[in-house]
């Protein structure tokens, strides 16, 4: 058996010569890893991988859009350009602006469906030099990001392997299967609010006492393919969601904050 | 000092070759007239082997075969003269218009820039075939000797001082292209070369010929002497063409298009230069529609006989390749409105892009392909839904803008670095504005709400932060006023076909949102999502 394994891989070493190297040697696609710079999200995954593609995904409020900010806020500090391809033209400059990102260095293309989205990702991919791309299929239907061929996410992770280029994909569910590097689900956690108990006071109580401070962010790493790299790092743990479903993957959270949060705290230290 | 004196053979039939390269190889005459009285006016020498004279009709000139038969084109001599001043200005600021078809440059100084005579006369040789143009180049320290040898040796000459009276001896006298009763004087004394004018006693011959023959005798002696007369660079770039049959089509109107890019930019490379805006102009074939518009008595034809349209290039550019893309795009966009029977083309002249990438910098998208990106995404999802987005100074909410995609290489930024810094503050929460706002039915109780449903989410309110008054701008017709809400919403669970489709579970779903009773239309609506 043995000598028929090594003459067939010699077989196929000499009908592939000229065309493929070495076809049994492993070829590392990856060529490093950008921080998200949020610390629990990078020691969890190890960064978003270069080269490759990172799907995150999670149902609504669950810090997808939070996520996308953050990484586009970590690579447009560093001088890098990114487009956004925004499926439904939901993206907030406001709240990135806020976040960090670098409006300058963002080429925002405003998509109005899922056509135009893939066809906009294939011409920044083309158009190459661009430090991150995401997709941003967070807000389409999930029966339509479910009906997007498979060979889409292919030719895509192709597009960007063996580049710099950091391909996002944000949607609702998970959509790209093999061909994500990185696979992230986030679950939606309660939202922290001040004086909710004053909002929940009788009657004629004042609302405006209630004010939104943030949330947690619950992110499920389902897979990566730098877990060699990450293996020595410190996770939370192995939890239990507040969700039904039993997480299986390595899990962190985190917490985000309100644009407003810091400058009422500020106001009050003022005062 | 010595004079390089360039000379296009068979101008008027080079200038239509220029613009139709395939007809280099080819028998090529010109016609020129009013039908049906067209006669040929200039012919190359291919034409002139299979026996095509000067003078014949247009019917005449079509009996022979694989003779190719063009019209005269105005507008291509004055594009082709241009080119080839910018030819002698891409090497000396010193050029003069001598005609049509020959300038003088001249080349002193040049030497420590570009080597000896014969390398500068190569030099402009290979320019000018990048131009389109096959050119007689001359040089020699006579002005006048130059350019008649430009006139009479093909390729380059280059004639040594001393030597101009015996490089010239072989020219026929018609070089000199002298006055016709002069020549036949010549003719019947049986002096038909320069050499042979040369050996004439000078005064005799001023006697019998006046002041034209003493010019003539210096001319074949190379004695001559004249002072340049410069012509004053200009930065005029601009090509046209006019066409046989209207094109109706894009694929064939790119095609003209992309010549005349090709002939624009080899003249702005010439000049080292690069294009920062395109010009473009087509005179339309309205026949149709002017007989339309009798029938219907509208006289406003005008202005449908031309159509414009300005490519601004971010980045100067002489690619015209890439430019031919760009204009494509432009043009599926806002396609003209009849067929065009007419192209003007003209470059609005800037320096080029020069840049020293530092080694620190990350990759970034080359500026030349952004370009043709933006433009084939705008194709996609239209202009204003490409740019780079920045806040605009007001209160209005979702205000921003959309600007241009120009990103800035600051390399002091990235010195800067970010990574591995420990982040002592959270990450902002986001914010998902939906655009337009979605309507909603709220319900209230006690001034609060407790209900809410639109189209993709209903259910019950499970806490709420508000209401927060946003006014401004009444004095505008879009003024607004509004009370914002956050509110956490908990859906009930879905379940069936429904929920498989529209959702990723059948679990209760909850959602942070942003939603406003819009005082003005006394309704409410979600303005977004935190997420």
């Amino acid at each position: 058996m043995a000598v028929n394994v090594a003459a067939l891989r010699s077989q196929l070493e000499t009908a592939l010569a000229g065309r493929v190297p070495a076809p049994f040697t492993h070829r590392s696609i990856q060529t490093g890893t950008a921080p998200f710079n949020i610390p629990e999200i990078d020691t969890l995954t190890g960064g978003l991988p270069h080269g490759g593609l990172t799907e995150i995904s999670g149902p609504s409020s669950s810090g997808r859009a939070t996520l996308l900010v953050s990484a586009l806020a970590s690579r447009t500090a560093q001088t890098e350009v990114c487009g956004l391809v925004d499926g439904r033209d939901t993206f907030d400059p406001y709240s990135a602006e806020a976040a960090g990102v670098k409006l300058e260095r963002l080429l925002w293309v405003r998509c109005r469906n899922i056509d135009q989205c893939l066809q906009a990702t294939d011409l920044l991919l083309q158009g190459g030099g661009f430090g991150l791309i995401a997709i941003d299929l967070s807000v389409l239907p999930p029966k339509t990001v479910r009906y997007v061929p498979l060979n889409v996410w292919f030719r895509f992770r192709r597009a960007v392997e063996n580049t710099s280029t950091i391909l996002l994909l944000l949607d609702q569910e998970l959509n790209a299967g093999s061909c994500a590097s990185l696979v992230l689900r986030l679950g939606f956690e309660p939202p922290y609010w001040s004086g909710l108990e004053a909002q929940r006071a009788p009657l004629h109580s004042n609302s405006c006492a209630c004010l939104l401070d943030g949330s947690r962010v619950h992110a499920e790493l389902v897979r990566s393919r730098l877990k060699s790299k990450i293996g020595t790092k410190k996770f939370q743990g192995f939890a239990r969601t507040n969700q039904t479903s039993l997480v299986t993957g390595p899990v962190a959270s985190f917490q985000t904050k309100t644009k407003w949060s810091g400058f009422t705290k500020t106001v009050i230290e003022t005062k | 000092m010595a004079f390089a004196s360039i000379y296009v053979p068979d101008f008027s039939i080079q200038a239509v070759v220029r613009s139709e390269p395939a007809l280099r190889q080819r028998a090529v005459v010109l016609i020129e007239g009013s039908p049906p009285l067209e006669r040929v006016v200039a012919r190359n020498e291919a034409a002139a082997r299979i026996g095509v004279d000067l003078g014949l009709t247009k019917s005449q000139a079509a009996q022979f075969p694989a003779l190719e038969i063009r019209p005269r084109s105005r507008s291509a001599e004055q594009s082709t003269h241009a080119a080839l001043l910018d030819l002698g200005w891409s090497v000396s600021p010193r050029v003069e218009d001598t005609a049509a078809d020959s300038i003088v440059v001249d080349l002193a100084g040049l030497g420590c820039l570009f080597g000896s005579e014969e390398t500068i006369a190569n030099l402009l040789a290979k320019r000018a075939s990048n131009l389109g143009l096959i050119v007689h180049i001359a040089v020699s320290s006579n002005l006048e000797v130059a350019l008649h040898a430009a006139h009479g040796f093909p390729g380059i000459t280059v004639i040594p001082p001393g030597k101009e009276s015996q490089r010239l001896g072989s020219l026929p006298i018609q070089v000199f292209s002298p006055p016709a009763e002069i020549l036949e004087t010549l003719e019947r004394w049986g002096v038909r070369s320069c050499e042979a004018l040369a050996k004439l006693p000078l005064l005799e011959l001023s006697e019998r010929l006046g002041q034209q023959g003493v010019q003539l005798h210096q001319w074949a002696r190379g004695a001559s002497l004249r002072s340049m007369i410069l012509a004053e660079p200009t930065l005029c770039f601009e090509e046209e063409m006019a066409l046989e049959y209207a094109a109706e089509e894009l694929e064939p109107l790119a095609f003209l298009l992309g010549r005349l890019l090709d002939q624009l930019c080899a003249r702005l490379m010439a000049r080292s230069l690069a294009a920062c805006a395109f010009r473009l102009r087509f005179g339309l074939d309205t026949s149709c529609d002017h007989e339309a518009s009798l029938a219907n008595g509208n006289e406003s034809l005008d202005e449908k006989k031309s159509y414009e349209k300005t490519l601004t290039l971010h980045v100067p550019m002489r690619d015209s390749k890439m430019l031919l893309k760009l204009l494509r795009l432009h043009l599926q966009s806002d396609p003209p409105s009849a067929p065009i029977t007419h192209i003007f083309l003209a470059a609005d002249p800037a320096p080029p892009r020069v840049t020293q990438e530092g080694l620190f910098l990350p990759s970034a998208p080359d500026p030349e392909k952004l370009e043709l990106t933006i433009a084939r995404l705008a194709n996609v999802v239209g202009n204003s839904h490409v740019g780079s987005p920045s806040s605009i100074d007001s209160h209005r909410p979702d205000a921003f803008q959309m600007n241009r995609f120009l990103p800035a290489r600051d390399a002091q930024l990235v010195c800067q670095k970010t990574i591995g810094m420990p982040r002592e503050c959270k990450p902002v929460a986001a914010f998902r504005a939906f655009r337009p706002a979605l309507r909603a039915r709220v319900t209230l109780r006690e001034g609060r709400p407790v209900h809410i449903s639109f189209p993709t989410m209903h259910g019950e309110v499970a806490a709420a932060s508000g209401p927060w008054r946003t006014s401004g701008e009444w004095w505008r017709e879009d003024a607004w006023h509004r009370e914002e809400w956050d509110v956490e919403i908990r859906q009930p669970s879905t379940s069936g076909a429904n929920a498989m489709e529209n959702s990723t579970s059948a679990e209760p779903q909850k959602s942070l949102y942003r939603i406003h009773y819009d005082v003005l239309s006394q309704a409410w609506f979600v303005a977004g999502m935190y997420d």
